[in-house]
């Protein structure tokens, strides 16, 4: 009685009940200490003037207004330049490639695309853009983004419209309808939601990154609407105040990584809830 | 010349049937390869006009396969190739020339599991005739309600057609699939085991339905329960290894099949 097995297999499942449970508050750890961080350090630093005010020169006050608005507008552009393109190549892979040579191949250079160093991204928009241009530029620097949000959409589309079950193609199909009719009217619709999530986990992606826009879109300690020139950005700015000695810049770099963290977080939340709240069963 | 020789194949394969029904759908040396896989082989099977059609046989036996070949629809798929003929009216619906649009408004399809497009219930209805016809909100008002009294839906749907057809039960959104299909006014229906994924009740529903389309359509059901077939068809072909082993009157096949495979498959000893 006392050797039935079921003691050991108790005694196992607990050991690894017990590591699973300790490498997630190991890496939940990291997580909560970045965020509290981030909050106690931003919070305290907020003031009307950081959205009111543009970035200052070292020991005068000031806000990151035109950081924001150069954030917004370019990341926007890039997901304006990079989500239709990408949308297209998704449905061109999912229903137009039909597991074709050429369809595989670009789904595994996408991949590569998704997991690239963004800095060589940056490097490659150097020169293809600017080094033409002959001066840094917003557009560029939107032109960067979009080489991010790309694949990301071309592989959540694919991903999406793949698990829309071939039987409502089929009834679509056997209705007589054209396909490209049956992909804009019927599977679109079906898997809206996803690619809408895609979009936006890929707008929470650029609006942090650094690494592509320091080498295209610079930064500028004026405010600016024209996208041919150089143009201030949230993530470059925190970069270059953080790294400065002046306490003033780096009370206005925690505010900017607060805002920024805010925006990625309520961004990610959307994208969840637009996810739950369409979550259809097929079967 | 093709009238002549179908009525000549009818005749000399069912005698004993009276009166004979006019043949709406033939297939006529029949193959089909999935790649290199034959999965249909030398397919000679007439369909009557407003009957109804089972085909019967174990899993894989090329059933559905066959009925996919009828609407084409297997060409969304590179390397499925078919070969033969497939008389509509005496047309060859196989032939590249045969225009797809009529091909699909004149045989409609209705698929295992119910797939509802992602819109209302009305819209879902009247997606398909949109693209074949230009109608007036009244005319299509119509024919969409039409479409669901055929399918036998209408009383329950009525008073919510802006609704979303996901809300639908099973059995509701399967007739509501029906009613798509023959919103299209079609002549022929094919049904690929359409209550395989519904509960009795449903089931009987969509029996009942099959029932009273046949007033209407020719009618072409895949399916797995010998009793729906042996219920819902006046013809049966039983198809074993992609060949069509037997076809005849479904009481012939049942009470009286003349091949040992067909006997031992309808009572049990295989499949």
């Amino acid at each position: 009685m006392g050797t039935s097995p079921y003691g050991s297999r108790r005694a196992k499942n607990l050991v690894a009940q017990a590591l699973a449970v300790l490498a997630t508050i190991f890496g939940l750890f990291w997580l909560v200490w970045i965020l509290w961080t981030t909050f106690s350090k931003g919070l305290g630093s907020l003031n009307l003037a950081l959205f009111t005010q543009m970035t200052p020169p070292p020991g005068e006050t000031g806000g990151m207004l035109n950081a924001f608005f150069g954030s917004v507008v370019m990341s926007l552009l890039g997901i304006a330049f990079g989500a239709p393109i990408g949308v297209l190549a998704g449905t061109y892979l999912a229903e137009y490639s039909q597991k074709s040579w050429i369809g595989e191949t670009v789904r595994f250079v996408n991949d590569i695309l998704l997991s690239a160093p963004s800095i060589v991204l940056g490097l490659f928009v150097y020169t293809l853009v600017v080094a033409q241009m002959g001066h840094f530029s917003a557009l560029a620097g939107a032109i960067a983004l979009a080489f991010i949000v790309l694949p990301v959409v071309v592989r959540t589309t694919d991903e999406m419209l793949r698990l829309v079950p071939s039987q409502m193609r089929e009834a679509a199909l056997s209705l007589g309808v054209p396909q490209w009719k049956v992909i804009v009217q019927v599977l679109y619709r079906a898997s809206l939601p996803g690619i809408v999530t895609g979009i936006l986990l890929a707008l929470a992606r650029i609006s942090g990154e650094t690494a592509p826009l320091l080498f295209t879109a610079l930064n500028n300690q004026y405010w600016t609407t024209d996208i041919l020139a150089p143009m201030a950005n949230v993530p470059v700015v925190i970069f270059q105040y953080a790294m400065s000695p002046y306490d003033s810049w780096h009370t206005l770099a925690w505010a900017g990584a607060f805002i920024l963290t805010l925006f990625v977080l309520v961004v990610s939340l959307a994208a969840r809830a637009i996810v739950s709240r369409n979550k259809i069963v097929h079967d | 010349m093709n009238d002549a020789r179908l009525a000549v194949a009818t005749s000399s394969r069912d005698l004993h049937l009276s009166p004979a029904p006019a043949i709406k759908l033939a297939a006529r040396g029949l193959d089909f390869h999935y790649g290199t896989f034959r999965a249909v082989t030398d397919i000679n099977l007439d369909m009557p006009e407003k009957r109804v059609t089972a085909l019967i046989g174990p899993s894989g036996c090329g059933k559905s396969t066959l009925l996919r070949i009828f609407n084409r629809i297997y060409a969304l798929y590179p390397k499925q190739v078919a070969s033969g003929e497939v008389l509509l009216d005496g047309d060859n619906i196989l032939d590249p020339k045969y225009p797809m649009n009529r091909l699909r408004s004149k045989i409609g399809m209705v698929f295992q599991k119910p797939v509802p497009f992602p819109m209302t219930i009305y819209e879902n209805v009247a997606y398909g005739i949109r693209h074949h016809e230009r109608l007036s909100k009244a005319e299509m008002d119509f024919r969409v309600e039409q479409a669901l009294h055929q399918a036998a839906l209408w009383n329950e749907v009525k008073d919510k057609l802006k609704q979303n057809a996901l809300g639908l039960s099973g059995g509701q959104q399967q007739r509501l699939c029906i009613a798509r299909a023959v919103a299209l006014r079609p002549e022929v229906l094919l049904l690929d085991e359409p209550t395989s994924a519904l509960d009795p009740i449903s089931t009987s529903k969509i029996e009942q339905l099959i029932e009273e389309l046949k007033q209407d359509y020719t009618i072409v059901i895949v399916t797995h329960n010998m009793q729906q077939a042996a219920r819902v068809s006046d013809y049966t072909a039983f198809m074993y290894l992609g060949e069509l082993i037997e076809h005849g009157t479904t009481e012939t096949i049942f009470s009286n099949p003349s091949k040992q495979q067909t006997e031992d498959y309808i009572t049990g000893r295989f499949g």
